[in-house]
């Protein structure tokens, strides 16, 4: 697989980071020959293999639907770039 | 300079235990190494007031039966810590101050630690040499111009520097052992689900685990016993007793048997790696342990397979710094999409961009079953490969590092040859299996080397055990000339 620069704009656009048109012919670069090296697993059959998405045996635990929290509207707020009051701030959204 | 700060963590403790020395001198003697070691950038954040305030109530109420009783421990920034700047090493979260405690430093507290720092690593972790890092990268005290491994670099310096103890990193692919064989120290990455992932910033989740980087195997026994427990707020813990790893420790390793996997021996791997391996080999039969040859035929695969498993996680857990609840945010941008465009831009560094665009790539329509499906099915053949002679061994040995620490700047310009560093020990982090990396010997260079020995499944015990009896047999010295001073 080659990446050129149209299939950067595009990832990146899905991956919502900009990306200087001047770093992306270098960036192909890079792309284009760690995808090469990615795509040495094309050597192998895996065709009656089970993917591993997990590496544990057990089913993840589920818990109890109740509030163990709360009261901490001002402590997530703490970090936020830009708050008013209870609030984050974006920029509009909607004209 | 004291010489007290050279010791081992459990010689460190059996001094605080014996009332030898107080918490609060101790903590005043690592403070005044870390001042008179800015050279090797290993600290983003220092902690000094706290780690004063925190040794002077130990001091005055010593509770001596803890794990870790008044020992100051600085950690890789990569874990929460409230009230401390966790930044990642990533401008992204340069003003970051958690509200909350990760589970592990929490747990190292609860011991009887006390925060002194935190230390240096590559930008979310995505690196092998701690040059991705938004604070600049961190020199090896083995020599000034070499790399400390990474991600863990700032922990692996810091800890051989001796500007802290002991310490903890995460290992995802390697982070954890690669730095510390390139650094002559100890580090061991636990069973995926040993140790709480809850408050670490994630990277990969189904690979990341956080464990201990120590000066000594019996260090490392104390650390992983005081961090490692069940925990209801990782989905991912694993439900079991807590272990006495430090008790439990002994160097009897009479008839284990120890597999040699022929896959390890790869092309152009330096003589000296390959000696030192047989080194460890005779090492361990002549302790009673019996050698056997195995093979994990899928380990070429391992790499290749961990290159799109890792990003495709980071790439859905990076989607996360958006510029809106934390961390940085560009001015830049006419409405909300360019503000997100503009804050990834400025926020990431080039290797977390590159990672999430591999990522977003192979996650996306048309390319999921060719690229993702197909890397968790190689993986399954990889976890396979090791199940399967597990039934034959009881641990496996192998090298850590294809090559010793290199030069700064040496592999930043081709991303293949800086991955391939973690060739050795990606394979483990994709099997969710514990490993040790304990250091072998010096190359030519006068560089530490270390081994790796492979665990089953929660196996840490008898792997620590196998690293203590060699460790005890290696007669491995490190030579740091504290040339930076």
């Amino acid at each position: 697989m080659s990446i050129d620069k149209d299939k950067i704009k595009h990832i990146s656009k899905l991956a919502r980071i900009s990306i200087d048109s001047k770093k992306s012919d270098s960036l192909a670069k890079d792309l284009t020959s760690i995808f090469k090296f990615i795509e040495q697993l094309n050597e192998l059959n895996t065709d009656k293999v089970e993917p591993l998405s997990s590496i544990l045996n057990t089913p993840l635990r589920s818990r109890e639907d109740q509030i163990n929290d709360g009261k901490i509207r001002d402590k997530i707020l703490e970090n936020s770039p830009k708050k008013n009051e209870e609030f984050f701030v974006v920029p509009k959204v909607i004209e | 300079m004291s010489e007290i700060v050279k010791k081992n963590l459990s010689e460190i403790i059996d001094l605080i235990k014996k009332k030898e020395i107080k918490s609060e001198e101790l903590a005043n003697l690592y403070i005044d190494k870390v001042n008179k070691s800015k050279k090797l950038n290993s600290y983003i954040t220092t902690c000094f007031e706290h780690a004063i305030q925190k040794s002077k109530e130990f001091d005055k109420k010593p509770n001596l039966n803890s794990l870790l009783p008044g020992v100051p421990l600085a950690v890789k920034d990569l874990f929460c810590t409230n009230g401390f700047k966790t930044t990642a090493g990533s401008k992204m979260l340069e003003n970051f101050i958690p509200q909350y405690e990760s589970t592990v430093t929490e747990n190292l507290w609860k011991e009887g630690a006390i925060l002194l720092g935190k230390l240096n690593c590559d930008e979310y972790a995505m690196g092998s040499s701690n040059e991705t890092s938004y604070f600049g990268n961190v020199v090896n005290p083995i020599a000034k111009d070499t790399v400390p491994g990474g991600s863990s670099g700032g922990s692996a310096s810091a800890l051989a520097a001796d500007l802290t103890p002991a310490t903890i990193g995460t290992d995802t692919g390697g982070s954890i052992r690669q730095p510390a064989s390139f650094t002559g120290t100890v580090g061991l990455k636990p069973t995926y689900g040993l140790c709480s992932r809850w408050g670490i910033v994630a990277f990969a989740s189904s690979l990341d685990q956080a464990g201990p980087m120590t000066k000594s195997v019996k260090d490392c026994s104390i650390m992983l016993e005081a961090m490692a427990g069940f925990d209801k707020k990782d989905s991912t813990s694993i439900e079991k007793k807590k272990e006495n790893y430090s008790k439990n420790l002994k160097t009897d390793i009479k008839g284990l048997k120890i597999g040699i996997p022929k896959e390890y021996r790869v092309d152009n791997m330096p003589k000296e790696i390959d000696e030192l391996w047989n080194k460890g080999k005779s090492i361990l039969k002549d302790l009673g342990a019996d050698i056997i040859d195995i093979s994990l035929p899928h380990t070429k695969y391992a790499l290749p397979t961990y290159y799109i498993v890792a990003p495709a996680e980071a790439s859905s857990n990076l989607a996360r710094y958006d510029g809106v609840k934390y961390g940085y945010r560009s001015s830049k941008g006419n409405d909300l999409i360019e503000m997100y465009e503009n804050t990834r831009s400025e926020g990431f560094g080039d290797e977390v961009k590159r990672r999430i665009l591999i990522g977003t790539y192979v996650l996306s329509s048309g390319y999921y079953d060719a690229y993702y499906l197909k890397a968790q099915k190689v993986r399954q053949l990889i976890k396979k490969d090791f199940d399967e002679n597990f039934g034959k061994v009881d641990a496996i040995l192998t090298p850590s590092t294809p090559s010793s620490a290199f030069k700064i700047g040496e592999k930043t310009n081709d991303p293949i040859s800086m991955y391939l560093n973690d060739i050795f020990t990606v394979p483990v982090n994709l099997a969710g299996l514990p490993a040790i990396s304990v250091p072998a010997g010096l190359d030519k260079k006068g560089y530490p080397l270390g081994l790796q020995l492979i665990g089953k499944t929660l196996d840490e015990q008898n792997i620590l055990n196998v690293a203590y009896a060699f460790e005890k047999n290696c007669n491995f010295k490190n030579e740091i000339k504290n040339w930076w001073l």
